[in-house]
């Protein structure tokens, strides 16, 4: 009933044993992920949360056949973790750093081209499927199972999705969180096309905000296949200033094109159920699937 | 992270590239040596003098209550003197600044470029910057020089060019030849063109600029290639690795509560409302802005307090949004996930407590884990703090404070 993840994705961890790496793989393991060993380069051979560290990824997938990564390695060594991570052949990579420099984004993207690797973020919250596996930082009690897929570029506003979706009496198959930044490895239009394909999932919400295209990219694409199932979306910043950043890197407006209104009126022409107010998602999902 | 002109055009003279060459000057006096010394170089009394801020639309812009603009050519050294006494402390308004306009610290005693020769001088446009889409890096140039490149891209789009880099082998020759040949040049500016072209990529490249743009680039009429202008925007993720270029940061560009908040490690943008807002999340920022507006209100800044909304943290974000004297509530939207929200209460009842009186009214949300003992203990305070849960509660109840 899910994407992505599940309970038998087999997940490393890259940046096991610092500060942020140790606490959020703590809070998976709890969760019920199913953690195989983490990666701290010259630490293999150590255990850690009672598994085993590994010095790359290359080891850690020969000896544990993992096939998800989690990076909580600083900005400065992400874009290498990534990469490594794709070498060795791992499936699915989720980046939660946030502060990658853009160029070194710029080489990732290529490297990643031709390469079986999908790669979700960075600076994002994570892939939760809940009841089966949290790849991510999320609070995990707030996703409540059910068949609505969320993605969305902001963690909070996830979070705040998956409670107005439990609290309207329905659940998350899985929710994608693709992150805030001018390039990420997982674009809106490619998280609603997984959930189209998907059977577990009745309906999408999906959140975006000001900057770039994927918003009207993903739409246009949802319309172009028939809107299969029911969109219920959202755009952060429709009072935001142009020209200016709103936290995250990616979140500026550049031209007409990338203004929240802009957006909510191609979604809407493209058959979504465009929210104005954030407060409204959950009821609007609710009304949308005649519940 | 903006540079000046004069910062961007010497950083791209590093690289390789012609500029009209300048000297930076603080004061009318300063000015007049700079033109001195400009002629002693350049052989010519003709200077320009212009305003070094971080906006366009100098040449345009106006200093408040004069009919000064914010460039200036001045064919002698007493004009020099005058056109930097008029700009020097004053507030240039332009189109880019808003009526508040920006404050005048600094002038660039400039090259007159623009000097007759055998052939006529032309104004061409070069920048190049990330395209989102493809995640690349792309020139986008143009022969229409020295306008607004978004109003040539709506009336002439055929006129506005772009030349992506594959990011596999970096900018090649054949690019830089084909981009040279597009801006309508030939014999030795074709060749300045080129050479031109790889030092703003070389620029680019080394500084990890987000966005570089040469508006206008000067074909002069003995067929050299030159920046006139400079814009360069750096990648903040990036600065770590150019400690010599994060020492170029000027902070009278910025607005000292913006820099007060980021030196306490907030998120903060300054607006034009009367609703603050404090809230952990980016995206859920924007969102409260948005309901913000949608409850009858305008924001009255962005602020996103981040993972670890501590007692200390929500106290400065307090006293950072209530410096803003137009602010009449404020409204706190926290979603506690794996910071609880019972802690995040006790810490706004203490910075509430800390700072005294606080005279607008405060709207706090509190959603996610342990959200229920949370606003027991908001209500609980005794202070004149509305308390919420869900998100529709907490619009309502700006609707209610600003009534």
């Amino acid at each position: 009933m899910s994407v992505l993840v599940d309970k038998n994705s087999r997940v490393i961890v890259q940046g096991f044993t610092g500060k942020e790496g140790t606490f959020h793989a703590t809070q998976m393991i709890e969760y019920g992920t199913n953690v195989v060993g983490g990666v701290t380069p010259g630490k293999g051979g150590e255990q850690h949360l009672a598994k085993p560290v590994f010095n790359s990824v290359s080891d850690a997938r020969k000896a544990t056949d993992c096939n998800v990564s989690i990076i909580f390695v600083p900005p400065a060594f992400a874009a290498d973790a990534i990469m490594e991570a794709a070498d060795a052949g791992v499936e699915l990579v989720v980046c939660i750093t946030e502060g990658i420099p853009v160029q070194d984004m710029v080489s990732v993207k290529e490297y990643l081209k031709g390469r079986s690797t999908r790669l979700i973020g960075p600076n994002c919250p994570g892939v939760i499927t809940p009841d089966g596996a949290k790849v991510g930082i999320m609070p995990g009690f707030v996703f409540k199972p059910g068949r609505i897929g969320i993605v969305s570029k902001s963690g909070t506003l996830t979070y705040e999705a998956a409670d107005q979706v439990a609290k309207a009496g329905l659940g998350v198959s899985t929710a994608i969180g693709i992150g805030g930044d001018p390039i990420i490895g997982t674009t809106t239009k490619e998280a609603v096309e997984l959930f189209m394909n998907d059977p577990e999932t009745d309906a999408i919400i999906m959140i975006g905000e000001i900057g770039g295209g994927l918003e009207a990219e993903a739409a246009r694409w949802i319309k172009a296949n028939g809107n299969k199932k029911p969109v219920v979306g959202f755009i952060a910043g429709q009072t935001a200033p142009a020209g200016r950043r709103m936290g995250h890197a990616g979140a500026i407006i550049g031209g007409a094109e990338d203004t929240a209104a802009a957006k909510m009126a191609i979604m809407r022409e493209c058959g979504l159920h465009v929210v104005d107010s954030p407060a409204g998602i959950g009821e609007t999902m609710k009304t949308v699937l005649g519940k | 992270m903006n540079l000046h002109e004069y910062q961007a055009k010497e950083l791209m003279k590093k690289n390789g590239a012609s500029i009209q060459e300048g000297i930076v000057a603080t004061t009318p006096a300063e000015a007049v040596a700079a033109a001195e010394q400009m002629k002693t170089l350049y052989n010519s009394d003709w200077v320009v003098v212009k305003s070094q801020i971080h906006a366009g639309g100098r040449g345009k812009g106006k200093i408040a209550g004069t009919e000064q603009n914010g460039v200036a050519l001045a064919k002698n050294h007493d004009k020099v003197r005058e056109i930097a006494t008029n700009l020097l402390g004053g507030t240039l308004v332009t189109i880019q600044t808003g009526p508040a306009g920006r404050v005048v610290n600094k002038v660039l005693i400039a090259q007159d470029v623009y000097y007759p020769g055998e052939s006529d001088p032309k104004e061409l446009y070069i920048s190049i910057l990330l395209d989102r889409g493809t995640g690349r890096n792309v020139f986008i140039y143009s022969t229409e020089g020295g306008m607004d490149i978004e109003e040539v891209a709506a009336h002439t789009p055929e006129k506005v060019h772009k030349e992506y880099v594959d990011p596999k082998v970096g900018l090649q020759d054949f690019q830089c030849r084909k981009m040279a040949f597009n801006l309508g040049l030939n014999g030795n500016a074709f060749k300045e063109m080129t050479k031109f072209i790889k030092a703003v990529y070389k620029t680019y490249i080394n500084s990890d600029a987000s966005m570089i743009e040469i508006n206008p680039c000067l074909k002069t009429s003995d067929n050299k290639i030159i920046a006139v202008d400079g814009k360069i925007s750096l990648d903040d993720n990036a600065l770590y690795r150019h400690p010599d270029l994060l020492a170029l940061r000027d902070l009278n560009e910025e607005d000292p509560t913006e820099v007060e908040a980021s030196n306490a490690e907030l998120n903060y943008v300054k607006l034009d409302g009367n609703v603050g807002c404090m809230v952990n999340g980016a995206g859920l920022a924007m969102a409260t802005m948005d309901i913000i507006k949608l409850s009858g209100g305008e924001p009255a800044n962005f602020l996103d307090v981040g993972g670890t909304a501590n007692a200390e943290r929500v106290e400065k974000a307090f006293r950072i949004i209530l410096k803003d004297p137009h602010v009449k509530a404020i409204l706190v939207n926290i979603f506690g996930g794996i910071v609880r929200c019972d802690r995040v209460a006790q810490g706004i009842v203490d910075a509430y407590k800390s700072i005294g009186n606080i005279p607008v009214p405060i709207i706090v949300r509190l959603q996610g884990t342990n959200a229920v003992e949370a606003k027991k203990l908001i209500d609980e305070s005794g202070l004149k703090v509305l308390s919420a849960i869900q998100l529709k509660e907490a619009a309502e109840q700006v609707k209610v404070a600003l009534a």
